[in-house]
């Protein structure tokens, strides 16, 4: 942007603030990335990426902000940009998610995380965002609404779609198979992301 | 973590949902979800990376990802 003033350098110690607040988030990039794409390791690769973003840009962090809030709207961005360019492109491994998914939970679950997750991926991807920022990751819809570029309105009305889609969904136990690899499945995919691409989130919005 | 955050947290915990009523079970399983994840131990590939954001910093900046306008 046409934005003349250089921020500020950061001091070693403002530096190491940051790398402590970055690495206490890594986690929860992990579990955002991974509800947003189906494999694991392509979600590592998009939150390793989302690290090296931030870290680049860490002058345009405000200290005191939500590292965890900003991080995710970069996070989103570098996976709609990815997304975009195919790169996710029919990379969703049913067995492979099945089975990471299931493995490392080792306790009874009231339903399986493999359905769970699965339901979540065939939800639109606006939808999927917006439920994981909220029902998953403890998001208020104001904050879910910064994340995602849009209105409050718009995360509401999104979440409580995603609700009533699951409610459906694994109540029944039937869960639609929505590959992400089926041809007209995935340009419809990409046509909802351009929509959802259209909001870019705030603190990105000058990344 | 910012406070309002655990007030969400609470505020779906007792039962509330956008589309009124209680919280069906399956609510709980996309916090599982998440939970699952954050709680995995970090792989190692994290903290390498975490390890080199120093060195990339005291060095000369990485041209490629640093610089974009």
């Amino acid at each position: 942007m046409a934005e003349k003033k250089e921020p500020p350098k950061r001091t070693a110690s403002e530096k190491a603030d940051f790398k402590r607040e970055l690495t206490e988030v890594v986690p929860h990039l992990r579990a955002f990335a991974r509800g947003l794409c189906g494999r694991p390791d392509m979600a590592d690769d998009l939150v390793q990426e989302t690290m090296l973003k931030a870290w680049a840009a860490q002058e345009r962090f405000e200290p005191g902000t939500s590292m965890r809030a900003w991080t995710f709207v970069i996070l989103r961005n570098a996976y709609l940009t990815d997304m975009r360019r195919n790169r996710f492109r029919g990379e969703y491994d049913e067995g492979v998610a099945e089975r990471i998914l299931t493995a490392p939970a080792g306790q009874e679950e009231p339903l399986h995380l493999s359905d769970m997750h699965r339901a979540l991926l065939t939800l639109p991807p606006e939808r999927r965002e917006a439920l994981l920022l909220v029902g998953a990751g403890g998001f208020s819809y104001e904050e879910a609404a910064n994340i995602c570029g849009c209105a409050v309105g718009t995360i509401k009305s999104r979440v409580g779609r995603a609700r009533a889609t699951l409610n459906s969904m694994l109540a029944d136990g039937d869960i639609p198979q929505r590959s992400i690899d089926d041809e007209s499945a995935h340009r419809a995919i990409l046509e909802e992301l351009d929509d959802v691409a259209a909001g870019k989130g705030e603190a990105a919005a000058k990344a | 973590m910012p406070r309002n955050e655990h007030e969400t947290e609470k505020a779906r915990r007792s039962g509330k949902t956008a589309g009124g009523g209680a919280s069906p079970e399956w609510a709980d399983g996309l916090r599982h979800l998440y939970d699952s994840v954050v709680e995995e131990p970090l792989p190692d590939s994290f903290k390498d990376l975490l390890a080199q954001l120093d060195e990339t910093d005291d060095d000369d900046l990485p041209s490629k990802e640093g610089k974009k306008d």
